[in-house]
């Protein structure tokens, strides 16, 4: 993608800015339209990164109060929406420290690893899983599969692929560098695909329809 | 170029961050090498069926209680 060269001034002011700005001055309603905008992606990266409901529960209400009390602190350097992803990272890790039942509690551990980076599996795949699978047993087997990588992986994967992030809000939602963020994500989606294709292969073995 | 030379491209070229030169490089190796073919399908593929079953969604319910608790602790702030 060629660099995007701006012009002083001419920088687009994202709405969020407008609604953090009348927050700031004690406008809740405004910070109530932040909460509505954001709270099913922070949810949705809480749960992801944890695997617990209950948890992601409490994070998004505690991420958004975190970030009430600390609006002063948010530049606009970054997207509002970035700002309060790092929050929820944070604080999930944060939460899988303590309840310890997760072998890796970091963005760092387990990143070595080399499992799932050189792909194996070359069978093609069913063109339409919706149709091999019910909806509901289609949706536990993608639970299933990556509740199965490392917090560093399943997190980087879905903020950048789930959560469609660029590269660089994910980099700097983790606080990690640009070719980190690539190098994980690649092996992330190594992973995750050589786990899914256990069960989205074509069950004959082609190749090619 | 080799397999693994385009797996280590790989992430670039599904950001369409790769220099028109390298592109029709891997645009040829993929033309020949089926198995990169599969992967780059079935890697896509993973990405697909992820964002189009958002697997962990908020209820209503449980999202109206958590809303009203931000917003209670805001106002107390």
């Amino acid at each position: 993608m060629p660099p995007v060269i701006e012009q002083p001034g001419t920088e687009e002011v994202h709405p969020d800015v407008a609604l953090v700005d009348a927050a700031r001055h004690g406008d809740t309603a405004a910070f109530e339209k932040l909460v509505r905008q954001y709270d099913r992606q922070i949810f949705r990266v809480a749960q992801h990164i944890t695997q617990n409901r209950e948890d992601a529960e409490d994070i998004t209400q505690d991420v958004f109060m975190k970030a009430y009390g600390k609006l002063n602190q948010f530049q606009g350097n970054s997207k509002f929406s970035t700002w309060l992803t790092r929050i929820a990272v944070n604080e999930s890790l944060m939460r899988l420290r303590k309840r310890k039942t997760s072998r890796t509690v970091s963005m760092d551990q387990d990143v070595q690893t080399e499992e799932g980076s050189i792909p194996r599996d070359f069978a093609d795949w069913t063109p339409d899983p919706e149709q091999q699978y019910g909806s509901a047993e289609l949706g536990e087997i993608l639970k299933r599969t990556i509740a199965g990588l490392s917090p560093g992986f399943r997190t980087v994967f879905t903020l950048r692929d789930i959560e469609n992030l660029s590269t660089e809000e994910t980099a700097e939602a983790l606080g990690l560098s640009v070719p980190a963020v690539k190098s994980r994500l690649l092996r992330a989606r190594l992973q995750l695909r050589e786990r899914l294709s256990r069960y989205l292969k074509r069950k004959d073995g082609s190749i090619k329809p | 170029m080799t397999c693994t030379d385009f797996l280590s491209k790989m992430t670039d070229y599904f950001d369409g961050e790769v220099e028109p030169e390298l592109l029709t490089e891997i645009q040829s190796h993929l033309a020949e090498c089926d198995h990169c073919e599969i992967l780059v399908d079935t890697t896509r593929q993973t990405i697909r069926v992820y964002r189009d079953h958002q697997v962990f969604e908020l209820p209503n319910e449980v999202r109206e209680r958590t809303v009203a608790r931000i917003m209670a602790a805001c106002v107390k702030h």
